[in-house]
């Protein structure tokens, strides 16, 4: 062999999603792209990844990525940007003063630029209007958290839900958001018994793999656990001694909670259940003693979150139930670095290192930075930034690796309020998005997953190496770097002149450790002494990581040691559900939420042809009842709207959905749709706490809309522009892209393909009397793109076609013939199931009709569901239908 | 008893398939007599295309030998052409005089091809494409670098010209309409078809009307309306074919276009028959052998004794026998108002399929270049299917729309 042609050696790094926080390797291939396998090592996930992670290795191309400076949408250099960036920020200071300014961050940056952003912002701006899309997603946790325990501590580690008997998922699809998480515990079930409660309005995938599903009303968490914890004292479960020790205000918040929910029949009444019901899930909580309550957005995500988080901790306080191996609340995160930002203080209503704005806080701070300008108290939360720039209160905003434009409620209004700012200031990735193009004057771009060097926190405070194992592409540069560089600019220079991410890493470290002595939870001081080296090296760590006490697994308050100022656990007595006023005319209550494949904005995994099939279009989930009644039709469309805001959604009538409950998907974007951007129907209710908007509830209406045609267009060329009145989702293909459509105008060949030339080979066919108009383009022999227009919906055809674009043609194909849409003498492909093992629905119901009678005989015969397994509810659920379809001629016979 | 008299006249395809249908239905029933004007016994007329592009051999065109008539009690006269009925005395006359006594008359005398009575039309380099002699000569004639004039657009003159390219003459199709295969194809897969065709060699001169064949003793062209000139060393003649309807008009048997004939392939005289290429049922005349064949099946059955079998006429299917070149047309060719019509084409690859729906049933059927589904295709015409859930997929063949 030639030695220097040596074996690529994998990176060890992180996945850049969900908050599971996987160990990925990443083998690049030396042209831009990378293989990827999951870490056996990693401890999150010990090799395994999701679909989503699986397919990272299909989101590094280069296409769309923002790659130069531009101020004002020409290309600028770094310098002009730079001095741009920071000469607004400091003519606003100087006019507005440090209310003016603001930034807002993602949960998808690294540690340490979240340290050097909040850390300009808080200790030499003056300003605390730091926020972060992770108000979004977990600050009802934080709120919580700091409410009963005094401090944002997650008390478990993963390997809890492992060894407990029971594990209560509530408003939690882990199935879907964390199926890495949710495998550990499928596995854990296998080996142990493990009993499953979901608790989720839904009948998601993760409900259909519990032992017991409760389909509460919306909201009434509250509710079932105040009944809950009056269950318990009734019933004797309460561990007093823990109580009488660790805590206070129980007897408080129990005669609440007998307020809220005096009996069975009460929480039967608030959450829209049956008794029995609710009397079986109070009785295997009752009945294990090792239980892990894992919640998520269904908790978060509400007016009320703060509340709940704290009624779910509250029973675990009671039963102590906390802190000790196989028990205790969990939270599970949405992002990849949620946690990493809480540490920092990245939050309006921290300062830095799980510090407040207390006064001997402030000060610590601003003798560990040397800060000439400490912001002095809390800044604004994401709902309320965004609404004090529109009033003109906030006139500079600096936005980092997130797009509130299609995410934060109101999303119409935050639009239209961002094009009022003096100074806007955007560092992406991507060249376009709803936030880029809603007015954003200075473009910065920034590197992204593959490129940056830093580190992440998950879910069970654990810290782990984001590795680069790509070059930086054009003028890309970290976002710490960024900061920095207008840090500098603004003259301070000295106090940002990191040359490397370790450096700001350790000095992050050292913060968390400054005067700290036990008396906060966040403390990695271990990790402020690490050389180059061994920040390069470091191992996946879990917190506390204090000095000369670092290793191991480590669980929170299992003997109390809370961080209140008496060292108690508080009890909250929390406030009774409340009941908004019906909205008349609009008397769905809209959920929203993520789907398997697709994580936030798409501008990653929507780079994935795989993860482009399971669900490609934005879609509004709906009982039948409610549907029929609002005049829908099951495959056709609905205009979806609140106060705020209207999309177009593909109607999917779903019989287990609850009436007057309704389901969007929040991923699609003006980028990627006509008009699907959920978050433009979403209210701004915020919780009175945590100040997360409650995304969960919005009161809608749903009128049909009808269109003429519907159909696709796939190409590996450009796709042109439909008609205005259209309706359209944009997916990439493998070798290309498409839009899913319907109109009621002309599509035609040459508008939607403005790339075709003269020489392309068109073949088409053409039924009028069925509407029916297909065409395909052949380039060099090869499927160039194709068309398809009809009456109805064109997945199935837009499923086997997608597959075809760029293939090379079999000998003796008749080309014409993939004008069929699917394979000759088989059954519609339909979309993918398993995405990581690319299976479609009609290739397992091949299975299930050769003869597969369980979800392991389809995954032997089809591979389907044997890597990740968040496919598997779905395949179980085929089985289970195709099962009954057998059955039936038999009971007809013998019964 | 002595058994009755059949006297066939015509030894060709459809002669053939009558006698063994015959000889299946009603064995030894006849004393039965064929007289064929042709020095063969019938041969596989549908190969002689592919014998001149020598992609079939004269074996492949043999059918039935001497032996075969023979051992069925079958009388062959070949060389031996008919010259008169003689009703009253119910005999049949040969050229020569000799006289064949009938109970029954099957006139199978086929047709013949329309030679263009145009100046130049009688030099021995003006040839038809019809029989085995045609096709011998042309053989004969067409050596490599020769130039070639096809005059007539149609299946027959396609398959020549196809024939001559492959002889390695270099040819042009000579038509009076604007298309090829007009009565068959409509204009798109007319289109596609003359594509497909240059692709392998053939020139075209579309709507072309010939004036006249120039030369004296050799030709040496061919003149157009137009006052072109068109070079050439032969010239093939392949306009159509008029029935062989002479002998029979000349008894006085009722003629149109053909011999006319009923259900029961009954001419005006009750005991005279006739079938193929020279009959005229319900106002048709044939060209093909698919109809001639099922007309030989009723009318053996008849013959045999089976007097409700009737012949309603056919469904007409083409097929081109040009290598790689599939076209199959049946039915309809153009849509009527409310009918609905599906089109598939590939241009690029020389596919064009048109497909003519009415009342959930198949009508009309135009396959060029990919015809494997072409008797699935046939047969839902023929049968008038109900459609059902194969119309969804029609378009795309049987393997396609019977797994919808």
């Amino acid at each position: 062999m030639n030695p220097h042609e040596r074996e690529p050696t994998p990176v060890r790094t992180a996945c850049p999603y969900c908050g599971v926080g996987c160990g990925v390797l990443a083998t690049p291939d030396g042209a831009g792209g990378a293989s990827i396998a999951g870490d056996p090592a990693h401890p999150s996930n010990f090799g395994r990844l999701c679909s989503k992670g699986a397919a990272l290795g299909e989101t590094l191309s280069l296409d769309g990525r923002l790659l130069h400076p531009e101020i004002e949408g020409r290309r600028a250099s770094w310098d002009e940007a730079l001095d741009a960036a920071a000469r607004g920020f400091r003519e606003t200071l100087d006019r507005h003063g440090p209310e003016a300014i603001a930034l807002y961050l993602s949960g998808q940056l690294l540690t340490e630029d979240y340290y050097a952003a909040n850390k300009l912002f808080k200790g030499f701006l003056g300003s605390a209007n730091v926020d972060t899309n992770s108000r979004l997603c977990m600050s009802s946790s934080v709120a919580g958290h700091k409410r009963a325990f005094g401090a944002d501590t997650v008390p478990g580690v993963y390997r809890d839900l492992e060894t407990a008997d029971l594990l209560v998922l509530v408003g939690s699809n882990a199935a879907w958001c964390h199926p890495v998480l949710h495998q550990r515990m499928l596995a854990a079930r296998a080996a142990r018994g493990t009993r499953i409660v979901v608790l989720d309005p839904r009948r998601t995938a993760t409900a259909d793999e519990a032992d017991l599903h409760l389909q509460l009303r919306g909201g009434s968490d509250v509710a079932l656990f105040s009944g809950l914890l009056v269950a318990l004292a009734d019933g004797g479960f309460v561990d007093q001694a823990y109580v009488d020790a660790h805590t206070s205000g129980f007897q408080a918040a129990l005669a609440r909670a007998r307020e809220i929910a005096p009996d069975l029949a009460a929480v039967a009444a608030a959450c829209g259940l049956a008794e029995a019901e609710i009397a079986a899930f109070f009785d295997l909580f009752a009945g294990a003693e090792r239980v892990v309550t894992l919640y998520s957005q269904g908790v978060n995500q509400s007016a009320q979150g703060t509340d709940k988080v704290n009624a779910i901790i509250n029973v675990h306080l009671a039963t102590g139930r906390i802190g000790r191996e196989g028990m205790g609340p969990f939270s599970l995160t949405g992002q990849p670095n949620a946690m990493g930002g809480r540490e920092v203080g990245g939050l309006a209503n921290q300062l830095a290192a799980h510090m407040g704005f207390d006064a001997a806080s402030i000060d610590r701070v601003r003798r560990f930075w040397d800060a000439p300008r400490m912001a002095r108290a809390e800044g604004r939360m994401a709902v309320d930034m965004f609404e004090a720039i529109d009033r003109g209160e906030i006139r500079a905003l600096w936005v980092m690796g997130t797009n509130p434009a299609a995410s934060l409620p109101r999303a119409d209004a935050v639009r239209k309020a961002l094009a009022k700012l003096d100074h806007f200031v955007v560092s992406e990735n991507v060249a376009s998005n709803d936030t880029l193009t809603a007015g954003a004057k200075i473009r910065l771009p920034a590197s992204a997953w593959g490129e940056k060097d830093g580190t992440v926190t998950n879910s069970e405070r654990r810290i782990s190496r984001q590795r680069p194992f790509l070059p930086l592409p054009g003028e890309a540069r970290p976002d710490w770097w960024i900061i920095a560089r207008v840090a500098e600019r603004l003259g301070f220079g000295a106090a940002f002149a990191w040359r490397t991410a370790g450096e700001a890493f350790r000095e992050h470290a050292a913060l968390s450790a400054f005067e700290n002595g036990g008396a906060r939870d966040f403390d990695i001081g271990a990790l402020a002494e690490l050389d180059d080296d061994a920040y390069d090296a470091l191992e996946p760590t879990q917190w506390p990581a204090k000095r000369r006490d670092a290793g191991g697994e480590t669980r929170f308050f299992a003997e109390g040691g809370f961080f209140t100022g008496d060292r108690r656990a508080r009890f909250v007595a929390v406030e009774p559900p409340a009941s908004r006023p019906p909205d008349a005319g609009r008397t769905l209550r809209l959920n929203t939420g993520r789907i398997r494949d697709q994580w936030h904005t798409m501008t990653r995994t929507g780079r994935s042809p795989r993860l482009a099939s399971h669900l490609p279009e934005p879609f509004l989930e709906i009982s039948p009842r409610d549907g029929l009644r609002a005049g829908l039709t099951d495959g056709g469309f609905a205009r979806v709207s609140s106060a705020h805001g209207e999309a177009v959604l593909r109607v999917r009538f779903d019989p287990t959905a609850r009436d007057g409950a309704v389901f969007a998907p929040i991923h699609w974007t003006e980028e990627t749709s006509s008009g699907a951007r959920v978050a433009a129907l979403v209210h701004a209710v915020t919780d009175p706490v945590s100040g997360q908007p409650d995304a969960k509830a919005t009161a809608v209406a749903a009128a049909p809309v009808v269109f003429g045609r519907q159909g696709f267009a796939l190409t590996r060329g450009a796709l042109g522009v439909l008609d205005e009145g259209a309706w359209w989702a944009r997916a990439v293909a493998p070798h290309g892209v498409s839009l899913l459509f319907a109109t009621n105008g002309a599509v035609t060949l040459e508008e939607v393909f403005p790339d075709l030339r003269g020489s392309d080979e068109i073949v088409d066919f053409v039924d009028p009397a069925r509407g029916t108009y297909r065409a395909g383009a052949f380039r060099d022999g090869l499927l160039q793109a194709a068309l398809f227009v009809g009456p109805g919906s064109q997945a199935g055809a837009w499923s086997f076609l997608r597959g075809k674009l760029g293939a090379r043609l079999t000998e003796g194909e008749i080309r014409g013939l993939l004008l069929a849409g699917r394979a000759r003498g088989g059954a519609d492909c339909g979309p993918l199931v398993c995405a990581c093992h690319g299976v479609s629905r009609g290739a397992i119901e091949d299975a299930l009709r050769a003869g597969a009678n369980d979800a392991a005989t389809v995954g032997s015969m089809t591979s389907a569901g044997t890597n990740c397994g968040s496919c598997l509810p779905e395949i179980r659920r085929m089985v289970a239908a195709a099962r009954v379809r057998t059955n039936v001629p038999a009971l007809g016979l013998f019964g | 008893m002595q058994p009755e008299r059949l006297v066939i006249v015509g030894a060709g395809m459809a002669s053939l398939k009558l006698l063994e249908e015959l000889a299946a239905a009603a064995p030894r029933r006849y004393d039965v007599t064929v007289v064929g004007a042709e020095p063969t016994p019938a041969y596989n007329r549908v190969l002689l295309s592919s014998l001149l592009a020598g992609e079939a051999s004269d074996e492949d065109l043999r059918l039935r030998g001497r032996d075969w008539y023979a051992a069925h009690g079958f009388r062959l006269l070949t060389g031996a052409p008919a010259q008169a009925i003689d009703r009253a005395g119910k005999r049949l006359i040969l050229r020569g005089g000799r006289a064949l006594a009938f109970d029954k008359l099957v006139l199978a005398t086929g047709s013949e091809a329309i030679r263009l009575p145009l100046p130049g039309a009688d030099l021995p380099q003006t040839l038809t494409f019809r029989d085995l002699y045609d096709a011998t000569r042309l053989r004969a004639l067409a050596a490599p670098g020769r130039r070639a004039l096809v005059i007539g657009g149609g299946l027959l003159g396609l398959e020549a010209a196809y024939g001559l390219v492959r002889r390695g003459c270099s040819v042009t199709v000579v038509h009076l309409a604007d298309r090829l295969m007009e009565r068959q194809l409509d204009e798109r897969g007319a289109a596609t078809l003359r594509r497909t065709l240059e692709a392998k060699g053939v020139g075209f001169a579309l709507s072309a009307s010939s004036v006249a064949i120039t030369g004296d003793a050799q030709v040496t062209g061919l003149e157009l309306a137009t006052g072109e000139r068109l070079p050439a060393d032969l010239v093939v003649m392949a306009c159509g074919v008029r029935a062989n309807a002479g002998l029979a008009k000349a008894a006085g048997l009722r003629v149109n276009r053909g011999i006319t004939v009923d259900d029961r392939l009954a001419t005006s005289d009750p005991d005279i028959f006739a079938l193929g290429e020279c009959a005229e049922h319900r106002g048709d005349v044939y060209g093909l052998v698919a109809p001639a064949y099922e007309q030989a099946r009723t009318l053996a059955r008849r013959l045999a004794g089976d007097d409700s079998a009737t012949y309603a006429g056919s469904v007409l299917s083409t097929n081109l026998k040009v290598s790689g070149v599939g076209v199959f047309s049946a039915g309809a060719i153009e849509p009527e108002d409310g009918d609905e019509t599906m089109v598939l084409a590939d241009p690029g690859h020389g596919h064009y399929r048109k497909l003519i729906v009415r009342d959930d049933r198949l009508k009309g059927a135009i396959l060029v270049g990919e015809t494997s589904d072409a008797l699935w295709y046939l047969d839902l015409i023929t049968t008038a299917t109900p459609l059902g859930p194969l119309r969804e997929d029609l378009a795309f063949g049987r393997g396609f729309a019977m797994a919808a």
